[in-house]
């Protein structure tokens, strides 16, 4: 008999509903609660599922004490210059779980790179091609990343931790992993869900700021048609600029080399099938692992911080002052051009593709119904992107050392 | 243990990196140009060389119309059949319902 109820008792203490109940475990529970909510957002509402999802089911299985799938512990002692296990691959693989084992690809700066290989096999960068003075609306857009970054400073945080917080203002979800890995490991979590969350919900946060900013009679200007791009200049444009920036910004290489390698593959012709892998097979398999390994760091003791809320507040002023960067440098080209530049355009800058490109598009319809502006919209959404880069190499080079 | 970033130092930093965002862009807008610039100057060469230039094409006269186009589509060398099939299709493609979509014109691409 007492075999018996020993044995059960073994069991009762080793599982998981036991652990609830011993020291934080109740900070489990809320953050299972988080995870809920999380798959609620990506599933019901449709807020960018494709990560979501898979950063709440990885939030949803960190949390479940005992489960072992992720070992916070083991990547504290890989990151700790004075542990004997610094830097050490080979622990993680022999002692960790399978989204340790994924992890590596985060950690390793893996899976955004490749991501990015997908983005660019599907951007087409026509539009910016024909109007490059798009491009400045595109860097007008990264003021939130810089605005958030001293704003972060000033809330306290040190100068990776705040870089990393800032470039969520870059509406680039890729960028924003890359930039936390590499900068601030222990607020990944945190930092790429707000930057997901607030992606999906631009069609929120930016029309009260563009109605805001913009008179009627500037929403309601027409835009001249776009030149058209000869095939030759789609194809020497991811040369160039891959080329250009990175001998710029060494910095940038791993993003604008995978986007613009992407790009190429989609614009040369000849290499169909590989960037149809890119497009679809690699980009899903990516996030697939993606999104599962990022929402397993949000482990509960490190999420259920004062620090999370402060990034959360972070990200939306991030993403509020980006808009409103390229909203006035869109007014100002409005100015130049003597009323010929719609500065919707400007807030499409921020590089969520295509969201904030149809944003714009919406609110220019609703102020003239024959005002068609995704295409014109397309130019500095794609420059965004690159700004984006452009600011998280900056920030890494300032930062990363 | 991190430490706190100065204030001053911070804005510096912001300042800066937001002018290099700047700059890096404006040289990569004047790149892009100039490749462009020497793109279509190259192809509007052969245009100028040739000895004795083709007679400019006719500027098609307006074309009116199509045919219950909600706006104003114009066709070219397209027939309206086809011209239904081909917005059904984009609409379908794009999960966009077709009244949603404005068609400006259609042409047929002849190849040489």
């Amino acid at each position: 008999m007492d075999k018996i109820l020993e044995t059960l008792k073994g069991l009762w203490t080793d599982s998981g509903f036991y652990l609830f109940f011993v020291g934080d475990g109740w900070k489990s529970l809320v953050m299972i609660a988080v995870a809920c909510v999380l798959l609620y957002l990506g599933i019901k509402k449709k807020f960018e599922p494709l990560l979501l999802v898979g950063i709440a089911f990885g939030c949803l299985l960190t949390n479940l004490p005992g489960a072992g799938l992720y070992h916070m512990e083991l990547w504290d002692e890989f990151l700790n210059e004075s542990s004997p296990y610094f830097h050490s691959y080979g622990r993680i693989l022999r002692e960790g779980g399978l989204i340790d084992i994924l992890y590596i690809g985060v950690k390793a700066g893996v899976y955004p790179s490749l991501i990015f290989i997908g983005v660019g096999a599907m951007t087409d960068f026509g539009p910016l091609i024909a109007n490059p003075k798009s491009f400045f609306l595109g860097a007008a857009a990264q003021f939130g990343v810089f605005f958030a970054f001293f704003g972060a400073v000033l809330l306290g945080f040190t100068g990776p931790a705040a870089a990393a917080i800032g470039i969520i203002g870059g509406a680039d979800g890729p960028t924003s992993i890359l930039t936390a890995t590499l900068l601030a490991p222990a607020l990944l979590g945190p930092i790429a869900i707000a930057a997901y969350s607030y992606m999906a919900l631009i069609p929120m946060i930016q029309p009260p700021i563009m109605r805001l900013l913009t008179t009627e009679k500037e929403r309601a200007v027409k835009m001249e048609q776009l030149r058209e791009v000869s095939k030759t200049e789609k194809i020497v444009f991811p040369i160039v600029v891959a080329a250009f920036v990175i001998l710029l910004l060494p910095s940038t290489a791993p993003l604008i080399g995978c986007l613009m390698f992407g790009n190429l593959l989609r614009e040369t012709g000849v290499t169909e099938r590989l960037s149809d892998v890119a497009q679809n097979a690699l980009m899903n398999i990516v996030t697939l692992f993606l999104g599962i390994s990022v929402g397993a760091t949000t482990v509960a003791s490190r999420f259920l911080t004062i620090e999370t809320l402060k990034i959360v507040a972070l990200g939306l002023i991030a993403f509020c002052f980006s808009t409103i960067g390229g909203l006035l440098v869109g007014k100002l080209m409005y100015k130049l051009s003597g009323g010929k530049i719609n500065p919707l355009i400007g807030a499409a800058g921020v590089s969520a593709v295509p969201m904030a490109a149809r944003v714009a598009q919406v609110e220019g319809q609703k102020a003239n119904p024959s005002n068609f502006l995704l295409m014109h919209a397309m130019g500095p959404n794609v420059a965004g992107v690159i700004g984006s880069a452009i600011a998280a190499g900056f920030l890494i080079k300032v930062f990363g050392a | 243990m991190a430490i706190k970033m100065n204030v001053g130092e911070a804005l510096i930093d912001a300042v800066m990196g937001y002018a290099i965002v700047f700059l890096g862009i404006a040289l990569l807008v004047l790149v892009v140009a100039l490749v462009g610039k020497a793109m279509t100057a190259k192809a509007a060469k052969p245009l100028h060389a040739a000895p004795a230039p083709a007679p400019a094409p006719v500027q098609e006269p307006p074309k009116p119309t199509a045919p219950g186009a909600a706006g104003d589509l114009k066709l070219y060398d397209t027939p309206d059949r086809d011209a239904a099939m081909i917005m059904a299709i984009v609409a379908d493609e794009l999960k966009i319902p077709i009244n949603e979509l404005r068609f400006i014109s259609i042409r047929e691409v002849h190849r040489k």
